[in-house]
């Protein structure tokens, strides 16, 4: 096998040195009882070439292909990657290193997280980011966790309707057995938070108001008057970015009151990869810093007083606090958080706000032509940024497979999450769907319209 | 000094911000080829101010530079006890980058997913395999969360059950992460000595009707196989608990042993150690999590069902815990792990096991009259030291860090914390017997220097890319973003 490399004549003088017979002595410690009396029925082993060609088969059979056209959004998001990303990422330092434990040996992780960090601040408007979490459902169960944690006494969290509804479900799995109490805030009409259910339901009891930016209907959310609402009654505004791209374009949360922000950062440079590894943020008030869960880099200097990074804060963390820790986690998303870095650094200042620009105007030209097709409408008329709902005149799902026979991935049909919106079908476009692909989407649903 | 750590031109760098130039962008948007329009005024935010400016160039001279700074497993031997650091194997890069597979959205519709789900299917089913669980997730993103899941699965257990239990036995070799996740399942921890091994006594002690769950590791921090387990399994069993058990240490038993079989209700995996997926410099991992036939209605959804015309996702599962992350699971990464599983085959998975059981013991034989050994037992795929025997005020850290000039990742130290000033070592089976000596020259050497020359280890490392930093100072004064001067 060629990842083993022993030869019989070296392990015998390794048998020798150690003072046993044969290598099986060595699992002495193995009561007979507690052995596998048999072998492993796994199939046999597989040559490179013969791996490479079944890998192949099995990722044949998809619709990546250039010939199809795809709408999907809903947390994830089909933006091009560039081909820099890959290339710096296969570096192995970069990726065949551990968690920074040793920072003397490992302060390129180091320095690229710290710049995560930064970013991660500055697109936010936060002031401290950590090194990054699982992804974004997590990272906002994650907030909802420290919400909890920073005001010790309140027991209640209201999640908008409007946030991604898996995050939804993620946060029900992670308060499962806490004492906690989860409040669902109704949609208004226009798609955004309704903000006189919010005034009713907060109390000092509230915790955190959780809400999608934009939301996961597409609508770009109000958080400056939700955080005003949040903080009156002692809340802490929690926002939920899924599309941060967003961010590029719109005001920024920081600096519409948010307290927490967290998000999935897969639209920055990481393959969809069926749903992972994605990344997920988490952005804070300097406040709230000894609640943050997971890693943090922080910049010290060295024996010489030349600058480098380490791991810091760790006492917040599971192997110092053990079950006092702000968190079980361990690892991070570290190759992620630094592709996310390298992405926002070619992209930077001047493209990243474009490239959502670019989007914006994309989606507007997609949604108004829809809106005038016979039989669609609109749910929701308040701003979007790239993704939006659609009422179909018949069931989403009908149009869904009307469309696949062209070879068009529509969107996301809303029937299950959404049944309150008739036919919705959830639709996202990026700089990936050309005005062709638009214009044949376009007169595709003319066509499912019957 | 028969180091590998040797000189090379270091090239500074500095900072992504301290890089920009007004102006530069390192991306050429694609054409724009439906007009622009202008987006709600009220809406829009202003420059986002600190982001950098580069070209392309730049980028690319920035992260080679750091990278350069950096040391993985491709560089040298890396030997961090309980991290099985084995070797990545470059083909699993290859095939996780497939487009069928890098490229496509979650939300796709299953039967345009075919291809995904079968290698998840068929990884699942290896899994089980390999541990003796009848039923498994794929679900979790890492460990921790794989021990998070299990523990909300037995807490599901007994609330089914109608059983009112809130404590969790947790012994004192544990990873930090058992105790956490059973405080966030809301249990409370009871702590259980160990004198190296779990003994059936201890446990009867501390088990009564109030404890919902034992957690441990097997084989333990210690490298230690819990001789007792399959007692203490039914001892646990006829008191009303169950069992998780921390799967990390999991490359010491392919083949030879199976977790399930054992009488253990849930154990989590740990792809990114025993299944050779790179670990990223901090992730991402991923985590699945065998359970017994009992708790299989409590799995995470979605679970993948084959069926006749296909494979399924499938959420509607009454009794789920319910999602953990926002999609299926860390599908890059299972592809990477399901690609070394083929490459391996049962045979030189188990065949794995051994050497890397060969190794620790080799590394132990050879260090024993140089480093204090703690624990005698015979210990399977790592092996612990402590600094006990260190003269002249040299410590663990100390010797950690004069590993760094001999061009050595050094062991975990530290840990576990049953042990003085912790040096574990787990070599893994990916290295050769040379690639050992030289690690063990370097340490029989180093003790050497302790003895003589202590300074060496004081004022070490030398050769690495910075000296030692100052990790209070970071923790005093906490700078975690760069802010413009």
């Amino acid at each position: 096998m060629r990842y083993l490399p022993h030869c019989d004549q070296g392990i015998r003088s390794m048998l020798d040195t150690i003072g046993v017979e044969k290598i099986n002595d060595l699992f002495s410690g193995i009561p007979e009882n507690c052995r596998l009396p048999r072998d492993l029925e796994l199939p046999a082993p597989l040559a490179e070439a013969d791996l490479q060609r079944h890998f192949q088969a099995l990722a044949a059979e998809s619709s990546v292909d250039g010939s199809w056209s795809r709408f999907l959004g809903g947390g994830y998001y089909d933006h091009h990657i560039p081909a820099v990303i890959d290339h710096l990422i296969s570096r192995s330092e970069f990726y065949t290193a551990y968690t920074p434990y040793q920072p003397e040996i490992s302060q390129g992780t180091l320095q690229a997280v710290f710049e995560f960090q930064t970013l991660i601040c500055q697109l936010t408007g936060m002031e401290i980011s950590n090194a990054s979490l699982y992804d974004g459902a997590s990272a906002c169960a994650e907030a909802v966790l420290m919400a909890l944690r920073c005001s010790r006494k309140r027991s209640k969290v209201m999640l908008s309707r409007g946030l991604q509804p898996r995050y939804r479900e993620v946060v029900m799995t992670y308060v499962r057995y806490l004492d906690v109490e989860l409040i669902e805030v109704p949609l208004a009409a226009d798609g955004r938070t309704d903000e006189d259910a919010v005034k009713q339901l907060l109390d000092e009891d509230v915790a955190a108001l959780v809400v999608g930016y934009p939301n996961y209907l597409g609508v770009v959310e109000e958080i400056e008057s939700l955080s005003r609402l949040a903080h009156a009654s002692g809340a802490r505004m929690v926002v939920a970015a899924a599309e941060p791209l967003a961010m590029a374009l719109y005001r920024s949360p920081g600096e519409q009151g948010a307290d927490i922000v967290v998000g999935e950062g897969q639209s920055f440079g990481l393959p969809l990869s069926y749903g992972g590894p994605g990344v997920g943020f988490i952005a804070v008030r300097q406040k709230d810093m000894r609640s943050l869960p997971g890693r943090l880099v922080g910049e010290t200097v060295d024996k010489d007083g030349e600058r480098g990074f380490v791991l810091t804060l760790s006492t917040r963390e599971q192997h110092i606090r053990r079950e006092k820790a702000t968190s079980n986690i361990c690892s991070n998303q570290g190759i992620c958080a630094v592709m996310v870095s390298i992405y926002l650094s070619l992209l930077g200042k001047n493209g990243l706000p474009q490239l959502a620009r670019d989007n914006y105007s994309r989606t507007t030209y997609l949604r108004e032509q829809i809106a005038a097709l016979p039989g669609y409408s609109l749910p929701f008329t308040t701003s979007v940024f790239n993704e939006f709902v659609i009422s179909c005149p018949r069931p989403a799902t009908e149009v869904l497979k009307r469309l696949e026979e062209d070879k068009i991935l529509a969107g996301i049909d809303l029937i299950n999450d959404y049944p309150e919106i008739k036919n919705g079908l959830l639709i996202c476009v990026t700089e990936q769907n050309d005005r062709a692909q638009l214009d044949r989407f376009v007169d595709a649903l003319k066509g499912a319209a019957a | 000094m028969s180091a590998i750590g040797s000189k090379g031109l270091i090239l500074n760098e500095k900072l992504i911000f301290e890089r920009s130039t007004a102006g530069r962008c390192g991306y050429d948007l694609p054409l724009l080829d439906v007009p622009s329009v202008e987006p709600d005024r009220s809406l829009l935010r202003d420059e986002i101010e600190g982001f950098p400016e580069l070209s392309e160039v730049d980028v690319v001279r920035h992260y080679t530079r750091l990278s350069t700074w950096n040391y993985g497993v491709d560089s040298g031997f890396y030997p961090l006890g309980s991290c099985t650091m084995k070797y990545n194997p470059k083909i699993n890069e290859v095939v996780a980058r497939l487009p069928g597979f890098a490229h496509l959205h979650p939300a796709t519709p299953d039967h345009l997913s075919q291809g995904a789900l079968q290698l998840m299917y068929d990884l699942q089913q290896a899994l089980c395999e390999i541990s003796g669980f009848p039923a498994l997730t794929l679900q979790p993103s890492a460990g921790a969360q794989g021990e998070f899941a299990g523990m909300l699965m037995i807490h599901a257990w007994h609330q089914a059950q109608g059983n009112k239990r809130h404590k969790v036995l947790i012994p004192d070799t544990a990873h930090g992460t058992n105790p956490a996740t059973a405080a966030l399942c809301g249990y409370d921890v009871v702590p259980i000595a160990s004198d190296g091994v779990l003994s059936i006594e201890a446990v009867a002690a501390a088990m009564d009707d109030s404890v919902a769950a034992l957690m441990i590791t097997n084989p333990n921090t210690l490298g230690l196989f819990e001789p007792n387990i399959r007692e203490i399994c039914e001892l646990v069993h006829s008191r009303g608990g169950l069992v998780y058990c921390d799967g990390a240490n999991l490359n010491a038993l392919l083949g030879i042993c199976r977790p399930g079989d054992l009488g253990i209700d849930v154990m989590h995996f740990n792809l990114h150690k025993t299944f050779a997926t790179p670990h990223g410099g901090g992730g991402p991992g991923a985590g699945p999590v065998g359970v017994s036939a009992a708790l299989e209605p409590f799995l995470p959804v979605p679970v993948i069902m084959k069926e006749e015309d296909g494979y399924r996702l499938v959420a509607d599962r009454p009794l789920s815990i319910g999602q953990l992350r926002t999609y299926a699971s860390q599908f890059g990464i299972l592809v990477r792990a399901y690609a070394y599983l083929l490459s391996m085959g049962p045979q030189d998975l188990k065949r794995a096991t051994e050497l890397a059981v060969l190794n620790a013991n080799y590394i132990r034989a050879r260090l024993e009259g140089s480093y204090h050994l703690p624990y005698k037992q015979r210990s399977l795929h790592e092996v612990i030291f402590s600094d006990a025997d260190l003269p002249n005020d040299c410590h663990t850290l100390d010797v950690a860090k004069r590993l760094l000039d001999y061009g050595f990742h050094p062991p975990t130290i530290y840990f576990p914390l049953v042990v003085q000033g912790a040096l574990m070592i787990e070599p893994t089976e990916t290295e050769s017997k040379q690639e050992l000596d030289e690690f063990c020259d370097a340490l029989i050497a180093i003790a050497e220097e302790a003895k003589s020359s202590p300074h060496l280890l004081h004022e070490a490392p030398v050769n690495a890319r910075t000296r030692r930093l100052d990790e209070t100072l970071a923790a005093r004064n906490p700078r975690l973003r760069w802010e413009k001067s």
